[in-house]
C-alpha cells in the first residue's frame, strides 16, 4: 500500500500525525456527545471557540467549501463539528488553533487594516488571505476538519440536512439494488469463447 | 445459530490447544479442532463485536492503516498503545511510525477486508524450481504444492462462503468443484475494466469474493451498501471467521473464545516443549492459561514478535528460532494503480468494492526483465470524507469554488484500477523488538526493517501502467496514477516464520509444527515462502484447514504429546 500511503501523505502535506493519537473510545464519547446534543438542541452553543473566534473559524470554513449557489461548510454546520472535535477525540489540536487564529488576526490586521477580524474581509480579500497561509498546519488541518464537518456523518455536528452528501450525490442508504450506475444498466457478459 | 452455553475452562487445567488470534487462521483453526473433540481456549487480543456494533460512520469505523487515518482502530490495531518503529536498513535508527495494520477483534482482518478471495495459482509454490534463483534473495519453492492444498481451498470457499464463477478465467487454478455461490452482479467499474480488458485482448472475470450473492448457511446475502473495506458487514454477509466458523467452534460446547487477551509470552517446560501462554487480561491484570498444545494464529507480525518476547534459557534466541530466521524474509503488500473519471456516473459507493479482476499478467516473464507479476482489480475504495481528501485529481484545487465544483462532480464518476504484486523475500526485511520503544503494557515495540527488492519496484511501475493502460482503453476523461514507492506500510503480513523441510532454513514444517518445538504450530501469514499475489487470506486460510488436518491427525495418534 506505500504508494498509496505516499500518495496520501503527500496531498496531506505533514498533518498527519495530528490523527495518530486518535482513540477510538473518545470517537465513541464525541459520537455519545453528538447525539445528546441533537436531542438537547445544544449544537448552537460552542464549548471550544468563543463566539468571536466561531465566527473567524466558519469564514475559513466557507472559503474551504464555499456557498455558491449551494449549501457550503456555512450550511453544513462544519464550526459546530469542529468544536465538538476539539472537545473529544482531537483536544491535542485546540493549541493549534488557538496559536492559529491569533496569527489569523494578526494577518488582518497587518494587511487588511483597519479591519479586525477576517470574518469581516470581503470574499476576495479572504481568499487572498488564505493563499499566503494555506501551507501553515493550522490551515491544513482547518482544512481537514471542514471536509470532516461537512461530510461525516451528522450525527458529529456537522453535515446538517445532509448538505454535504447531497452536494457530492452520496445517498445513505442501507441497501441498494442494481444496475447501481450508468454503465452497468444493461448489462452483458461478454459471448463465451470457443 | 442457537448459541449453546460457552465452557469456561480453568486456568490450571490444561486444555489440548491454546490457540492466539482469532482472526483468518486462527477462526478456522478453532473450529477444525473443537469439531474434531479437543477442548480449545482461543486468546483474542481484540473485543468481541457483534453485526450490531458495526455501523456506516467513516468518521468511527474506517480504518487506513495509512496515516492519518491509522489512529481510528475500531477494528484493528492500535498505533497509539502499540507502537511500531520503521527503518528501511539497520544502519538507520528505527522512527515510531504507524507501519502494520491488523484485524484486532475476533474474526481479525477478515471481519474488514475488502473480502478479495483469490487463490494461489500452481506456480507460486515453485517459482524458485521455474524461474531459478535470484541473487540477494531468499527465493524459495515451497513445501507444499498447489495440489497438496487444493481440497483446502475448496473446503475453505464452502465452509465459509465464496462467490465467484469457476472457470471464467483463462488463468483460474484447476478445482475440485465450483464456488458454492454465484458472483456479485457486476458494477460499472467491472463493466469497463471488462469492455477495457477486451479491447486490449486481456480477460476480466468476476472477482471471487468473500461476500454472499445468496443466502448461505443460515447467513443473510448482501444487500450492497458498499460498506466493505474497513468496515465490519452490519448484516453477516461477509464471510469473516466471525460470521461463519466461529460461532460453529463455539457450538461444539468445547471451544472457549476469550477476547481482550493479549498474549506477552508463551511458555515453556523444562523440556523445552510449550506449556501455556501468559497473558494480560481485559483489567490488565496478568494471567496464565496452561496447555498441552499452543497454535499461533497472531499474524505474520505479531506471531515473530510473540516468539522473540518468548525468550528463555532453553530458547536464548526465542522461541522456535534455532535457525535465526524467526522474523525475518517480511513480505508486505505491493501496489501499484491509478484513479480515472468518467463521462457519466458510475455510482461506486454502492455495493462491493471489487467486481472485475485481470489477472493476464500473473505469472512473472523473462521478456520483461526483471522478476515480478500481479493481479488488476477494477475498484472504488474511498468514502466520502477519503474521497474528498485523497482521491480528487492532482490539478484540483485543495479549497474554493474549484475543490467544491470537483467533489460534486467526481464522487460518483470516479474509479480506481487497483494491482497486487509480488514482493521478494529478502532475508534483511524483518520484526524484530525495538530496543526501546515501548507498548502500554511495557512490552518492546514491533519494529519493522523493510527495503523492497529493486524488481519489486519494477513490477509496481510495469503494473500502473497497465492500470493507466485499462483506464484508457474504458474511456476515461481523466487518468492520473499513484506514485510508485518502497512499500512502508501494510496490512498484508507475510513470511516471517517461513515454511520449509530444512530446520536450518525455515521455521515450521510442511505441517505447520515448528521445527524445535513438537507441541507448538504456527499457521497465519508468517509461513509464506513467497508472497503470492499479495492476496494472501485465501491461502491463509487454505493453509489453515489443511494444517488442521494434519495437527488433528498428529494429536489422535499421539505425536503431539510425545
Amino acid at each position: 500500500m506505500s504508494s498509496r500511503r505516499d500518495f496520501l501523505n503527500r496531498s496531506l502535506g505533514g498533518l498527519s500525525a495530528a490523527w495518530l493519537t486518535l482513540r477510538s473510545p473518545e470517537i465513541l464519547a464525541a459520537a455519545e456527545h453528538a447525539h445528546q446534543a441533537v436531542r438537547t438542541h445544544a449544537q448552537r452553543t460552542f464549548v471550544f471557540f468563543t463566539p468571536d473566534q466561531a465566527s473567524e473559524i466558519e469564514a475559513v470554513a466557507a472559503q474551504i467549501i464555499p456557498s455558491d449557489g449551494t449549501p457550503g461548510a456555512r450550511e453544513a454546520g462544519v464550526v459546530y463539528f469542529i468544536d465538538r472535535a476539539l472537545t473529544s477525540f482531537d483536544r491535542e489540536n485546540q493549541d493549534l488553533y488557538k496559536e492559529g487564529l491569533a496569527e489569523l488576526q494578526k494577518r488582518t490586521a497587518k494587511l487588511c487594516s483597519p479591519a479586525k477580524a477576517f470574518s469581516q474581509l470581503g470574499r476576495t480579500q479572504q481568499i487572498e488571505l488564505l493563499q499566503k497561509v494555506e501551507e501553515t498546519e493550522f490551515f491544513e488541518q482547518v482544512l481537514i476538519h471542514t471536509v470532516m464537518g461537512f461530510l461525516a456523518n451528522p450525527e458529529y455536528g456537522g453535515n446538517r440536512d445532509r448538505v454535504g452528501w447531497k452536494l457530492i450525490g452520496f445517498e445513505d442508504r442501507f441497501f441498494y439494488e442494481p444496475p447501481f450506475g450508468f454503465y452497468d444498466i444493461d448489462y452483458e457478459p461478454p459471448p463465451e469463447k470457443e | 445459530m442457537t448459541k449453546l452455553p460457552q465452557p469456561k475452562f480453568g486456568a490450571k487445567t490444561a486444555v489440548d490447544f491454546l490457540i492466539v488470534g482469532a482472526g483468518a487462521a486462527g477462526g478456522v483453526v478453532a473450529k477444525e479442532l473443537s469439531t474434531a473433540g479437543f477442548q480449545v481456549v482461543v486468546l483474542e487480543q481484540g473485543p468481541y463485536l457483534r453485526e450490531g456494533d458495526f455501523r456506516h460512520d467513516e468518521l468511527k469505523f474506517q480504518d487506513i492503516y495509512d496515516p492519518p487515518y491509522v489512529g481510528q482502530p475500531a477494528l484493528t490495531n492500535d498505533h497509539g498503545r502499540q507502537p511500531n518503529t520503521f527503518r528501511k536498513t539497520v544502519q538507520e535508527k528505527a522512527a515510531r511510525v504507524p507501519v502494520v495494520g491488523y484485524g484486532r477483534c475476533v474474526g481479525g482482518g477478515t471481519v474488514h477486508f475488502t473480502a478479495n478471495y483469490w487463490r494461489f495459482h500452481p506456480i507460486d509454490f515453485i517459482e524458485r524450481s521455474r524461474w531459478g534463483p535470484i541473487a540477494g534473495t531468499g527465493f524459495a519453492d515451497w513445501p507444499v504444492t498447489y495440489a497438496d492444498l487444493e481440497p483446502y481451498y475448496t473446503k475453505a470457499e464452502w465452509e465459509l462462503g465464496i462467490s465467484g464463477l469457476a472457470g471464467a478465467s483463462p488463468f483460474d487454478p484447476p478445482r475440485s468443484k465450483p464456488y458454492p455461490l454465484p458472483p456479485l452482479p457486476v458494477k460499472s467499474s467491472g463493466v469497463l475494466l471488462e469492455r477495457a480488458a477486451q479491447k486490449l485482448g486481456w480477460h476480466a472475470f468476476p472477482a471471487p469474493m468473500a461476500i454472499l450473492s445468496h443466502p448461505f448457511a443460515g447467513r443473510a446475502a448482501c444487500v450492497h451498501c458498499g460498506f466493505c473495506e474497513w468496515f465490519g458487514c452490519e448484516v453477516g454477509a461477509k464471510s469473516s471467521t466471525l460470521a461463519s466458523v466461529v460461532p460453529m467452534a463455539e457450538n461444539t460446547g468445547r471451544c472457549e473464545i476469550r477476547a481482550d487477551c493479549y498474549v506477552r509470552e508463551v511458555s515453556t517446560d523444562k523440556q523445552g516443549r510449550v506449556n501455556g501462554a501468559i497473558y494480560f487480561n481485559a483489567q490488565q491484570r496478568e494471567c496464565f492459561q496452561k496447555a498441552k498444545a499452543v497454535v499461533l494464529c497472531a499474524n505474520g507480525a505479531e506471531t515473530p514478535r510473540l516468539l522473540l518476547l518468548s525468550k528463555s534459557s532453553l530458547f536464548p534466541q526465542g522461541l522456535a528460532n534455532s535457525s535465526g530466521l524467526v522474523g525475518k524474509f517480511l513480505m508486505l503488500e505491493a501496489t501499484a494503480g491509478a484513479l480515472g473519471t468518467f463521462e457519466h456516473p458510475l455510482n461506486e459507493y454502492k455495493s462491493v468494492q471489487v467486481t472485475r479482476v485481470i489477472h493476464d499478467f500473473y505469472d512473472s516473464d523473462p521478456r520483461r526483465g526483471f522478476y515480478g507479476g500481479g493481479g488488476l482489480d477494477a475498484r472504488f475504495d474511498f468514502y466520502p470524507i477519503g474521497f474528498a481528501l485523497w482521491a480528487l485529481p492532482p490539478d484540483v484545487p485543495r479549497w474554493g469554488a474549484g475543490f467544491k465544483n470537483a467533489l460534486h462532480n467526481n464522487f460518483n464518476r470516479t474509479m480506481n484500477v487497483f494491482a497486487h504484486t509480488t514482493a521478494l523475500p529478502l532475508e534483511s526485511n524483518t520484526i524484530t523488538l525495538d530496543p526501546e520503544v515501548k507498548d502500554a503494557w511495557g512490552l518492546p515495540a514491533l519494529r519493522v526493517t523493510y527495503k523492497n527488492h529493486p524488481d519489486d519496484l519494477k513490477t509496481m511501475y510495469f503494473f500502473r501502467d497497465r492500470a493507466l493502460d485499462l483506464l484508457d482503453a474504458a474511456g476515461a476523461v481523466k487518468k492520473w496514477g499513484f506514485p510508485v514507492a518502497d512499500v512502508a506500510a501494510s496490512a498484508h503480513l507475510m513470511g516471517t516464520c517461513r515454511m520449509g523441510d530444512d530446520p536450518a532454513t525455515s521455521v515450521v514444517d510442511r505441517f505447520h509444527r515448528t521445527h524445535d518445538v513438537p507441541n507448538l504450530f504456527i499457521v497465519d501469514g508468517s509461513s509464506f515462502v513467497t508472497s503470492g499475489r499479495n492476496q494472501p487470506t485465501c491461502t491463509i486460510q487454505a493453509l489453515a484447514y489443511r494444517a488442521s488436518h494434519h495437527i488433528i491427525r498428529m494429536a489422535k495418534t499421539g505425536a503431539i504429546s510425545k
